[in-house]
């Protein structure tokens, strides 16, 4: 018996202008697994992410969510299929004029629209789950530090229980103790949850600790993939060169010298 | 070298493009304001800004523009006998066009920079985005709350206006110009037709709806960090004024060419 795979893109194209970032895309994430996908700044895995939201539409290809197309849905469709996904944003994206309570309640009481004493009660719980407590809750995001606004926004994306969250660079801008934090609340939050999970990063130390699969991006295009646990064994010499953080390699970046 | 006509073209279709994606995005942002889920905390804040917080310095604009209008019209009529023409030329000028243009040209200034910045930064944050991945319509939750409250407020602050307008005249022209009160208040109403007020009150409304767009409009489509955030700003208050003055001579016309 095949099974359909959760998240699914074929051949997906999209490009800015001149510029091509996904050329052509192919790569399935199955229900209750953890893709990590690698590669460096601007090879499109942000492209990538905000194609399968929606938010970007491609110029060709397909997406599935749940074997279900969802390149060009509009509208309920759109929405509906926008309840299954959680997302982390980089930059955390809380919203400025909204309490941290407010803000990780923002999903129940608008996207579903549970009356906000009950949705306050959930918020309070998923703080405490990402290890905040109730006093935090109605500070706003602006009196928070780097890693507590990170640990807001794993809140908010955790808060309706979506089937599959996504977690855009969850480590970028973190000391790294603070960075393994976020890495374990991921961890241990999606173990609990049973969620199927897609999350793009540069950092390795990361991508080793979420992975159950790490994809990786150069040029547009999916240049390897395999278990996480294959990554230092991949006998690809792009992979090598990336996880090792080397200049030199097939991976020329556009410096000029003077 | 570009070629001129090449040039004059390229800036013609780029104004048909503006003028395109502005027209669809105020259709979306009048349908949303009439279609469910609806925000009365979102537009509750709206009416506050734009409205009560807008308050203090339309109604102090409006107080001395009234005595000025007293003073000049004095000046100029004591020059062929007219003296008692002032009651009347204050009331219809202020209610018919210094009242709502002036208060819509100020709360532009005030309120639709704050807003494109405001709409401006939740781009550049990706908290545009957030909302989308919240199943939250950023037309509904951010557009439609300011649409409502400047269609609404905007009418209020100019009756506000008008009052306040009308008694700076009454008291340069009772304690300066020696005017008998009763008989200025007489002349006030005497010339007072309903016409007048409803002119404004429609500018007004017209204005409100003006400078939400144009606010929400160049936030919305705002991008490149600050420095976009900034220029939205900045290109939110001039179309609005623009705008607003250019609408005011259309629903002038509309209202009292014969």
């Amino acid at each position: 018996m095949t099974t359909v795979p959760k998240i699914e893109l074929r051949d997906v194209h999209k490009g800015f202008g001149s510029k091509k970032v996904l050329d052509g895309i192919d790569l399935s994430v199955n229900a209750g697994e953890s893709v990590v996908v690698i590669g460096g700044s601007g090879t499109g895995k942000s492209v990538m992410l905000k194609s399968i939201l929606g938010l970007l539409r491609p110029e060709r290809g397909s997406i599935l969510v749940d074997g279900e197309e969802v390149v060009g849905i509009r509208g309920n469709a759109r929405e509906r299929v926008l309840r299954k996904f959680g997302m982390l944003f980089q930059g955390s994206a809380l919203f400025d004029s909204l309490k941290v309570w407010e803000n990780v309640a923002f999903g129940l009481i608008n996207g579903q629209g549970m009356p906000r004493p009950k949705a306050k009660e959930v918020a309070l719980t998923k703080l405490a789950e990402v290890g905040l407590g109730a006093d935090v809750g109605e500070l706003n995001p602006a009196e928070l530090s780097g890693g507590m606004q990170k640990r807001v926004a794993l809140a908010r994306a955790i808060a309706a229980e979506p089937e599959i969250i996504f977690f855009d660079e969850p480590t970028t801008g973190l000391d790294p103790i603070m960075g393994d934090v976020i890495n374990e609340l991921i961890v241990s939050s999606v173990k609990k949850l049973g969620v199927t999970t897609l999350s793009i990063t540069h950092d390795m130390a990361s991508a080793r600790k979420i992975a159950d699969r790490i994809a990786m991006i150069f040029e547009g295009k999916i240049i390897w993939q395999g278990p996480a646990s294959a990554i230092e064994n991949s006998g690809n010499a792009y992979v090598d060169q990336f996880i090792h953080g080397r200049a030199e390699g097939p991976i020329r970046m556009q410096v000029r010298r003077p | 070298m570009t070629n001129p006509v090449a040039l004059i073209g390229r800036i013609f279709l780029d104004f048909l493009a503006a003028a395109g994606r502005l027209s669809i995005f105020a259709y979306n942002g009048i349908r949303y304001a009439f279609v469910p889920p609806y925000y009365p905390r979102a537009i509750g804040r709206q009416m506050l800004t734009i409205g009560y917080f807008s308050l203090p310095v339309v109604g102090l604009t409006a107080l001395f523009t009234g005595m000025v209008l007293a003073l000049q019209i004095y000046i100029g009529s004591s020059r062929f006998n007219a003296e008692s023409a002032v009651a009347s030329i204050v009331v219809i000028g202020i209610t018919r066009e210094l009242g709502p243009v002036l208060a819509g040209l100020i709360v532009a200034g005030r309120v639709s920079a704050a807003m494109a910045a405001e709409i401006g930064t939740m781009r550049v944050t990706e908290q545009i985005d957030a909302l989308i991945t919240l199943s939250t319509n950023p037309f509904k939750y951010l557009m439609a709350p300011r649409l409502i409250a400047g269609v609404t407020m905007l009418p209020l602050l100019v009756a506000v206006a008008d009052v306040i307008g009308v008694f700076g005249g009454y008291l340069v022209g009772t304690r300066t110009l020696g005017f008998n009160p009763a008989a200025y208040l007489q002349n006030t109403f005497d010339y007072l037709h309903t016409e007048d007020v409803v002119s404004g009150l429609v500018k007004a409304a017209v204005f409100g709806f003006i400078i939400a767009l144009m606010g929400a409009y160049q936030g919305y489509f705002s991008k490149g960090g600050a420095q976009g955030v900034g220029r939205a700003a900045t290109n939110a208050v001039v179309t609005a004024s623009i705008l607003i003055l250019t609408t005011d001579y259309f629903i002038t016309k509309l209202f009292f060419a014969r």
